[in-house]
């Protein structure tokens, strides 16, 4: 069957078993479940009536046990520590070593700090994967065919409505926290791996039905106002080190001086600009990358030429937007993870600086996330393709190696999504006929920003007619994908085989399109 | 598969020249993208001695392989006191480049000799005589006081430019914000491109982090009257097209002159006066013209004409 973005979904990804018993849809187009309503699957939690000293347990071994984690359960974790993350890796030793198998990670994201789990994926132990991001070695043997079941690939809000909606049951969250007193109160700042904010497994903390907090700091109790609330929270382990600072922190996101970038950047601020959403008061959220990254420098001065401030800006939060707001020129700062030193730095010592939940930041199934009232997002991509579908999750070669993260959530939510990529990387297109893996569907890209030009989709008739009163070139992005193969040809389709590796879920629940396994390349 | 480029323009829109070297893939391969009027390959300094024929081979290839569409495309070759300017213009008539700038320029006898290097050239790559377009770079006091003769010299100079950094080193002194180092050099000069009627171009700001220098620097040049500026990175192009392009009143000015002309010539009268009492005469016409091509550039003209 195909769906709305053109995708043909195969039979055995509609008939993958979600464990609330909801039957998958191929994606419908945006804003399919709006108004529609869910049931929302809550945890099952024990009681703890009697006083009780403390929830410390010696080792993570102990509190595997005494959570009662058995074979095929499903086991979550959070992507706050980044690259530098400790958690997975010891968790998922003591699992193994426990004998426990058919175990299901259910994480906010994961990265290439935890390449041990594709051993375990391969010795059939860990039999699936729900996750943003999947990267590296893992992303190599899913994409071989190794994992059991299909992964299913969400993004961050997606993730918030499964687990709300129960498309996925978490039975043991495993939550690293920089600081916990020793009731499971936790927080990201302070203690030796400061995160800034723990946005993201406050979901978990809320719908599983056991939660461990795992922290290399104690703090006396109370550790208050905490990110996880130690009401939810079973036990607490203390551990040596959760993570590797610096890789958790990385050093302050330095603003490019590739002239390329540079140059993207500045049209992309000038075609926010020229639209009518560019007013006192607008809400804007931009990605980490180079090119992305660099907007913040090149709206300000379109700000003062305008004489207008913004009122709030979302997202993973970096130093730039931070000092933007140290300007007087942005309002508040809502924040679901940190980037850099910087925007940690900053959380710490600004009250205008507020933490939120991922749920609060874009899932589509509550009462109305931040997403929804954003105004301008910037966003990057592997590949768009010229029905403005955007992939971020396989690279040239087919294999899985990147993450949706909050790219679908945002370019639904936001009345003008932006893209920002270079025509090609290499000798490969960006802009191509048809992206690899759709991550985030063509209709909720409004705007791509190349260095060859800019392209607008012809479904935004009011974008278009602004940036024409601006005098902004834009031309069709038939013609950004010819000169792009024009100049380094048109690459040979890549060969799969038949098994589905991977479910790309659309942030509603509905599939947008699956990956399959990779063959190696026959000429 | 060659690309073929139209015939070049002697006197075309030349805000910006952006200098890049010739020897580097990754730069040349689609300099045109930032939207310079002119792409400067660079043969001399930026080259080592010992690379100097991997550059020919570099710039060959990119000349030959890659459409730089409107961009016109000129060379700079390496001095006429080197073993090396010889090939370097036969490599640019063989790749067919729109012209090329002269290093070191000190006398008229040195860009005739490049002419007549140039016209062996087309002869030899079977290039239309003449097609190849010149200009000089003035570097010394030398080159600055026969700026007179040099920009009279070849038909197919198109204009001179100014070479800062070896020019103050021959006078000892530095960059002096305000530029009165260089307010001699660039005010004869200046003169003697406007006595020959063709363009004039000022030297490149180096200090990239300074913003406001360069804006300074870009106003000056507007006001005393040049042509357009020799550039070292693409983040300075949209700045001096900003800062070259005519205002609305201008250009509201320019329209008008150029209608009334219009109007008047086909009614025979050579003299009128605008409604604001200023009397016109086919004088004012070029230079309204030449605003209007500007606005065009610059993206800033919505009229018809």
């Amino acid at each position: 069957m195909k769906n709305a973005v053109g995708r043909e979904i195969p039979k055995e990804a509609l008939a993958v078993e979600l464990k609330n018993g909801r039957k998958y849809e191929p994606y419908h187009g945006k804003g399919y479940r709006d108004g529609k309503y869910i049931k929302k699957a809550g945890p099952t939690s024990r009681i703890y009536q009697k006083p009780q000293e403390s929830k410390l347990l010696p080792s993570i071994r102990d509190a595997i046990i005494a959570t009662g984690l058995k074979d095929g359960m499903t086991v979550s974790f959070h992507h706050h520590f980044r690259d530098g993350d400790y958690i997975v890796n010891m968790v998922m030793k003591e699992i193994v070593d426990l004998g426990i198998k058919d175990i299901t990670i259910a994480a906010s994201s994961l990265g290439s700090a935890h390449d041990p789990i594709a051993d375990y994926i391969e010795q059939g132990i860990v039999t699936g994967i729900q996750t943003s991001g999947i990267r590296g070695r893992m992303g190599d043997v899913v994409s071989h065919g190794k994992l059991k079941t299909p992964a299913i690939l969400r993004s961050h809000g997606g993730r918030v409505r499964a687990i709300e909606e129960g498309d996925v049951h978490i039975d043991v969250a495993f939550i690293g926290a920089p600081t916990s007193d020793e009731y499971g109160n936790a927080r990201a700042v302070g203690g030796k791996s400061d995160c800034g904010v723990l946005g993201y497994p406050v979901v978990d903390s809320e719908y599983a039905d056991k939660v461990v907090v795992i922290t290399d700091t104690l703090v006396p109790y109370p550790n208050f106002p905490p990110s996880i609330h130690g009401i939810n929270v079973d036990y607490v382990v203390k551990v040596d080190e959760i993570g590797n600072p610096k890789k958790i922190a990385s050093a302050a996101a330095r603003m490019t001086q590739n002239p390329r970038d540079l140059m993207m950047a500045e049209n992309t601020a000038k075609v926010m600009a020229a639209t009518p959403w560019f007013k006192d008061g607008f809400s804007f959220q931009t990605g980490a990358g180079g090119p992305s990254l660099a907007v913040n420098r090149f709206l300000e001065p379109l700000m003062d030429e305008k004489g207008i401030k913004m009122a709030w800006a979302i997202g993973g939060i970096t130093g730039p937007i931070c000092e933007l707001q140290r300007k007087g020129k942005v309002g508040k700062i809502i924040d679901v993870q940190d980037f850099d030193v910087a925007a940690i730095e900053d959380i710490r010592t600004n009250p205008n600086h507020f933490e939120m939940t991922a749920s609060e930041y874009a899932n589509p199934a509550n009462k109305g996330a931040f997403v929804n009232k954003l105004d301008f997002v910037v966003l990057a991509a592997l590949e768009v393709d010229i029905d403005f579908n955007v992939n971020v999750i396989t690279g040239s070669d087919g294999v899985l190696r990147g993450a949706p993260g909050g790219h679908p959530d945002t370019a639904e939510g936001a009345k003008c999504c932006v893209i920002v990529t270079p025509l090609t990387r290499g000798r490969m297109a960006t802009i191509c006929e048809h992206v690899v893996t759709v991550t985030t569907p063509g209709d909720c890209v409004d705007v791509v920003v190349t260095d060859y030009g800019t392209a607008v989709n012809p479904a935004r008739k009011d974008i278009i007619e602004a940036l024409d009163k601006a005098g902004i070139k834009h031309v069709p992005i038939k013609e950004l994908q010819e000169k792009a193969y024009s100049l380094v040809g048109k690459p040979d389709d890549l060969q799969w085989k038949d098994k589905v590796v991977a479910i790309l879920e659309a942030r509603d629940g509905t599939i947008l399109d699956v990956v399959r396994e990779i063959k190696p390349y026959e000429n | 598969m060659s690309i073929p480029r139209p015939k070049p323009e002697r006197f075309r829109l030349r805000r910006t020249m952006m200098f890049m070297n010739a020897q580097k893939p990754g730069l040349i391969k689609d300099a045109y993208i930032y939207g310079a009027d002119s792409i400067m390959l660079d043969l001399e300094d930026a080259v080592a001695e010992n690379q100097k024929d991997s550059a020919r081979f570099s710039l060959y290839h990119a000349l030959k392989e890659i459409d730089y569409g409107n961009t016109e495309v000129i060379v700079r070759i390496n001095g006429l006191d080197t073993p090396h300017w010889k090939e370097d213009i036969r490599v640019c008539v063989a790749g067919g480049c729109d012209g090329i700038r002269i290093a070191k320029t000190e006398s008229a006898h040195d860009v005739q000799v490049v002419d007549a290097a140039v016209t062996e050239a087309e002869k030899e790559f079977g290039v239309e005589v003449g097609r190849t377009l010149l200009m000089a770079a003035l570097e010394s006091p030398k080159g600055v006081l026969n700026a007179v003769e040099i920009c009279q010299a070849s038909p197919r100079l198109f204009g001179v430019a100014l070479s800062g950094g070896d020019y103050r080193k021959c006078m000892q002194v530095k960059v002096i914000p305000g530029g009165i180092e260089m307010l001699f050099a660039r005010g004869f000069m200046l003169n003697a491109a406007r006595a020959a009627g063709i363009q004039c171009f000022d030297t490149v700001f180096t200090n990239l982090n300074d913003d406001e220098g360069f804006r300074a620097e870009v106003k000056q040049n507007v006001e005393m009257g040049f042509d357009g500026k020799s550039l070292i990175n693409p983040k300075q192009i949209q700045i001096v097209h900003e800062m070259l392009a005519p205002t609305q009143k201008e250009i509201a000015e320019a329209e008008k002159i150029v209608r009334a002309f219009r109007e008047h010539a086909s009614e025979g009268v050579g003299v009128f006066t605008l409604d604001n009492g200023k009397m016109i005469d086919i004088a004012f016409v070029p230079g309204a013209e030449r605003v209007i091509k500007l606005a065009k550039a610059s993206g800033i003209y919505e009229g018809d004409l």
